[in-house]
């Protein structure tokens, strides 16, 4: 008996994370641009004109985005070399399956560029983010959950054009708005120290982003793949 | 051929799919029941890849009706689980092994013990040294092999072929046809896509040929005369016959 949408979608993760972690060029790739984004803000941050507790949030969030969708492209990417996507569609598993196990190994990918990159901004700009390492947390998985909704589906329709690595960010970018500006938001209360209570009605939307988003994207997947 | 409906595996009538105004194709009709092999030949672009996809559920049809392992297309999971589908890309990744390609095709088909199936899938196709081997260390022959293996873990009863003896040497060639052979000979029912007429015919229980869509002549294993067919090939797809 072929094994049901979550145990599908498990095993489809499952696959693309060995992949990466054998191959390690997107990861690699995010992390390092991930870096060198922090380090290319640091230079050009003239620290007497705004402060880090300003400036940390939206850097955080900024590189987050970009990072994320060198990951996002190789997702659908490895299904295309060798046209591997036709063995998944030509198996008895639902559609959404495909679709959430791409999204849980785009989760991962993006949880660990976050691990690397949090603790840099905090060494760049010496902002206290690994002390409320729990709401940070929080605040990424969010997040993360939000970007990697939209983008898993973007990058599954634009695999098929000729101008997918520069569509990807096209289509992504407007729709990811809605959570990094919750996601910085919640950020820049938590560094300031300011009361949690401020930080849970934008903790809130971001949920209610990822909730949407979510569902409305695994239910729109299976029209984007069939022809 | 065409009216067989009794116990038949594999049936079309006036199956077709356009593409926007562009008609890819029109008016299929026939009929395989177990254990035959259907050799379609025909020029690229003739439409077979679009007849077969449909017949593998992966292509909605935009006209007619069609059957596969009892299950009328477009089919959803049921007629997927029973078609193993192979093609001339691999549909393999090139980063796992051998092994684990053809074990993660055996889980989502819900394969009981999927290793152990992954292994014996791969000795049949006399890779069990290579199981381990990342699939591009593997020569052209042998990915093809690890495909085959992939396709058939679930002991599928309708495989569909297309173009599989492409980019392989003779010897690559002769081993897939033996495979594809005993396949037969175990009563799967084939469609076997391929511009190698000799080695189409060989495995044939009917032939067919293909131009613009539509399916110019097809007949059953007994009234093919391999030493003819080329000619008769050539007729049909060049003048039209």
């Amino acid at each position: 008996m072929a094994p049901n949408t979550l145990s599908a979608a498990l095993l489809i993760a499952r696959k693309d994370l060995a992949i990466e972690f054998r191959t390690r060029t997107a990861f690699f790739s995010a992390a390092v641009f991930a870096l060198l984004g922090i380090v290319i803000f640091y230079f050009a941050w003239d620290p007497t004109a705004v402060a880090p507790m300003d400036l940390a949030p939206g850097v955080l969030w900024g590189i987050f985005t970009f990072s994320g969708l060198l990951g996002l492209q190789r997702s659908f990417g490895i299904e295309q070399a060798d046209r591997a996507i036709d063995a998944l569609l030509g198996a008895p598993i639902s559609r959404e399956s495909i679709y959430l196990g791409k999204a849980i190994a785009n989760l991962v990918f993006v949880a660990a560029v976050q691990v690397i990159a949090i603790p840099a901004v905090q060494l760049f700009y010496g902002v206290p983010l690994l002390e409320h390492a729990a709401v940070l947390a929080l605040i990424a998985l969010l997040s993360a959950i939000g970007l990697v909704a939209v983008g898993t589906l973007f990058s599954a329709m634009a695999v098929n054009t000729k101008l997918a690595e520069m569509l990807l960010p096209v289509l992504s970018l407007p729709f990811f708005v809605p959570i990094v500006i919750p996601a910085a938001q919640a950020t820049a209360r938590l560094l300031a120290g300011r009361p949690a209570a401020e930080s849970v009605g934008w903790l809130k939307l971001l949920l209610a982003f990822d909730i949407v988003f979510v569902v409305a994207c695994t239910l729109a997947f299976p029209f984007t793949i069939e022809e | 051929m065409g009216s067989r409906t009794h116990d038949s595996v594999i049936t079309a009538r006036g199956l077709g799919r356009r593409f926007g105004g562009r008609v890819a194709v029109s008016d299929v009709t026939l009929s395989l029941e177990q254990g035959d092999t259907l050799a379609l030949f025909g020029p690229n672009g003739a439409g077979k890849t679009t007849l077969l996809r449909m017949l593998a559920g992966l292509l909605r049809p935009t006209s007619g009706t069609g059957m596969v392992a009892g299950v009328e297309l477009p089919g959803g999971a049921e007629l997927r689980a029973a078609i193993g589908y192979i093609s001339h890309a691999s549909m393999l990744y090139a980063a796992l092994s051998a092994r684990e390609n053809v074990e993660l095709t055996a889980r989502l088909f819900g394969v009981r013990n999927a290793r152990a199936a992954a292994m014996r899938a791969l000795e049949r196709m006399e890779l069990a040294d290579r199981a381990e081997t990342p699939v591009r260390q593997l020569s052209r022959g042998m990915q093809q092999r690890v495909s085959i293996a992939r396709a058939t873990v679930h002991d599928p009863r309708v495989v569909l072929l297309d173009e599989p003896f492409t980019g392989l040497d003779d010897s690559g060639s002769a081993a897939l046809g033996a495979h594809l052979a005993a396949l037969r000979a175990a009563g799967t029912t084939m469609v076997l896509v391929t511009h190698q007429i000799a080695e189409g015919l060989a495995l044939a229980t009917h032939a067919a040929i293909m131009r613009a869509g539509t399916l110019v002549r097809l007949e059953a294993g007994e009234t093919i005369d391999p030493a003819t067919y080329l000619t008769v090939y050539r007729e049909h797809v060049t003048h039209g016959a």
